[in-house]
């Protein structure tokens, strides 16, 4: 390290040297101010590398960021503006932030089994996006590679499912009640028929564009039916098969909200319900700004996952 | 016996009320380690002849039988070089191939000598030092060595070569010819080539079989090419028979069977 820097240092010096005697040597002919920069303009040359890329990250940050973060402080500088009034029905956000500081800033405090933070209301709530989501996505993925397989499949099912696939979710939860007894059950089993129909279609597109060359390299091999599921047609339609997933868990989220909202209990969807019984508008906002940045993450989420798993698939 | 024979085979497709016959009576013989070609105007039905002996279409009558047994559905051991090479494009080089082997000789070979198997199908193409890319990242002329690599590595009864060139530049497909003759010398297979390269089939063949224009195509001529091997490009551009066969087989596609809807 330190030799380095030394014969850095003395490169410099020399190269410093030389041009400076040509200063000399040509200050006589030429004006003296341009040689002058000449001289200066070396240090920066060799310092230049590490302080431009941190800049140019630096620049990159500023560019990403800077508008989402100027649009959200003028939407809150509107809203201040509007709710300020004696009149006006919703809190601006200075009262949120002196009604609800606890909920922004600890969301993972815990005074009870009631009063908790909205952290861990989130958690429940994505615990049983996890159980629901997770399901739909396994059977649907079976019965999506089953439509999209067989010609009698599609002909039977898909009939059924394009009309089961326009019920709300919500329109389930009566039935999906009488038929558990219980809430918890009820919710998951809500998330599950929510998800479910974009992963079963995707999937069945999905399979139906295997190439029929795929198809002829497992015949030639003879693979059975287990070995083409996992071997050739995962991995053909997980393109397709993601573009379902991510739809799926973004209808899971909007569904258990409603659900909770509705089946009471922990949950984020309780928590605004039993805000708004007892009108704390400051709480179910920042329960909304909740809900929206762990959605956004889930898609993320599954759009990163299916990106790593389809690497490859699409470039032929 | 014969080694593949392929008796008095028919192939007609329906749709709806109308068929389309598209090979009519074909007959032809095989025999164990022979180099025959297939070529024809496109459209004539070479290609579903292949996959007839492939077993991935069916015939409408006739049979087609290999060692004496009659092939009806697709197996390894008469393994197929696809036109289009059909690597699949989340498998590296490595796995595409691990996949024909694992399959065929998971039974019977051990892990290591699966390995090994593997290396030494892809070093015969050439292909061992790219072992660890995805089809995407390597050109079309090593997609279809790899190809080539994956039907060897199923050690068939006979391998299967379906315009296994045609969608490649020609000095990129002057190598894989080169390439196949000496995987041919060194190993002794039998193939079966499609083409519609005429100096392709006369350079590889030790038979070449002319179909006539379809519908209803049937085998109008069959040449014997009788060229010693091993057979050397350059050497081969003044010789008497080389040329000879070129012009036979010439005559009967632009001549006798002149293909009046590419005119």
């Amino acid at each position: 390290m330190t030799d380095a820097a030394q014969q850095h240092g003395q490169g410099s010096i020399a190269m410093g040297q030389a041009v400076s005697k040509s200063v000399a040597g040509e200050a006589i002919i030429v004006a003296l101010p341009g040689a002058k920069a000449a001289v200066v303009a070396l240090p920066p040359l060799a310092a230049k590398p590490l302080s431009a890329r941190a800049a140019s990250w630096l620049r990159a940050i500023a560019v990403n960021l800077l508008p989402p973060l100027l649009t959200v402080g003028l939407l809150l500088l509107f809203w201040q503006l509007a709710a300020s009034g004696p009149q006006s029905s919703l809190p601006p956000p200075s009262k949120i932030w002196s009604e609800a500081r606890d909920l922004i800033v600890e969301p993972f405090f815990w005074n009870g089994s009631q009063d908790i933070g909205l952290g861990w209301r989130i958690l429940v709530s994505l615990q049983r996006v996890a159980i629901g989501f997770s399901l739909a996505a396994l059977i649907g993925v079976l019965l999506g590679a089953l439509v999209g397989q067989s010609v009698w499949a599609m002909r039977g099912l898909d009939p059924v499912f394009q009309v089961l696939r326009t019920v709300p979710p919500l329109a389930w939860l009566p039935l999906s009640l009488a038929a558990f007894r219980d809430s918890q059950p009820s919710a998951i089993f809500v998330i599950f028929i929510t998800a479910i129909w974009p992963v079963i279609i995707n999937t069945a597109v999905g399979i139906r564009n295997i190439p029929q060359d795929y198809r002829n390299v497992a015949q030639v091999l003879r693979l059975n039916q287990l070995e083409f599921f996992f071997k050739i047609m995962v991995p053909s339609a997980a393109p397709y098969i993601f573009t379902g997933l991510r739809i799926g868990v973004g209808l899971s989220w909007l569904a258990i909200v409603a659900a909770e909202m509705l089946t009471g209990g922990v949950g984020i969807g309780f928590f605004i319900w039993d805000a708004w019984n007892s009108s704390r508008l400051s709480d179910i906002i920042v329960a909304l700004v909740y809900i929206g940045v762990v959605g956004f993450i889930l898609d993320r989420l599954v759009a990163f996952i299916g990106h790593v798993v389809t690497r490859g698939t699409q470039a032929n | 016996m014969s080694y593949l024979k392929i008796d008095h085979v028919d192939k007609r497709f329906a749709r709806g009320a109308a068929t389309t016959e598209v090979l009519k009576d074909i007959s032809l013989v095989i025999d164990k380690g022979e180099f025959v070609s297939i070529i024809g105007h496109s459209g004539c039905g070479k290609s579903t002849l292949l996959n007839i002996v492939a077993g991935l279409t069916p015939v409408s009558a006739g049979a087609v039988l290999l060692e004496g047994k009659e092939v009806n559905a697709p197996g390894p051991e008469r393994a197929v070089v696809f036109q289009n090479h059909s690597l699949l494009p989340w498998l590296t080089v490595y796995d595409n191939v691990a996949l024909a082997v694992n399959k065929v000789f998971g039974g019977v070979k051990s892990k290591a000598e699966r390995h090994d198997w593997i290396m030494h199908n892809l070093d015969l193409v050439q292909m061992g030092h790219a072992r660890d890319k995805r089809p995407s990242e390597i050109s079309g002329g090593m997609k279809q060595r790899v190809g080539i690599a994956r039907g060897l590595a199923m050690e068939p009864k006979i391998l299967l070569l379906d315009e296994p060139f045609g969608a490649l530049d020609a000095l990129t497909r002057a190598h894989l010819q080169d390439s196949i003759m000496q995987i041919h010398a060194a190993l002794g297979n039998t193939m079966i080539m499609i083409t519609h390269d005429v100096d392709e089939a006369v350079l590889l063949s030790d038979r070449i079989v002319m179909l006539t224009n379809g519908p209803s195509a049937r085998i109008g001529e069959v040449l014997d090419v009788r060229l010693e091997r091993p057979r050397k490009r350059l050497d081969l551009v003044s010789d008497r028979t080389y040329i000879a066969a070129r012009e036979a087989v010439l005559k009967f596609l632009y001549e006798r069977h002149r293909f009046v809807e590419a005119a």
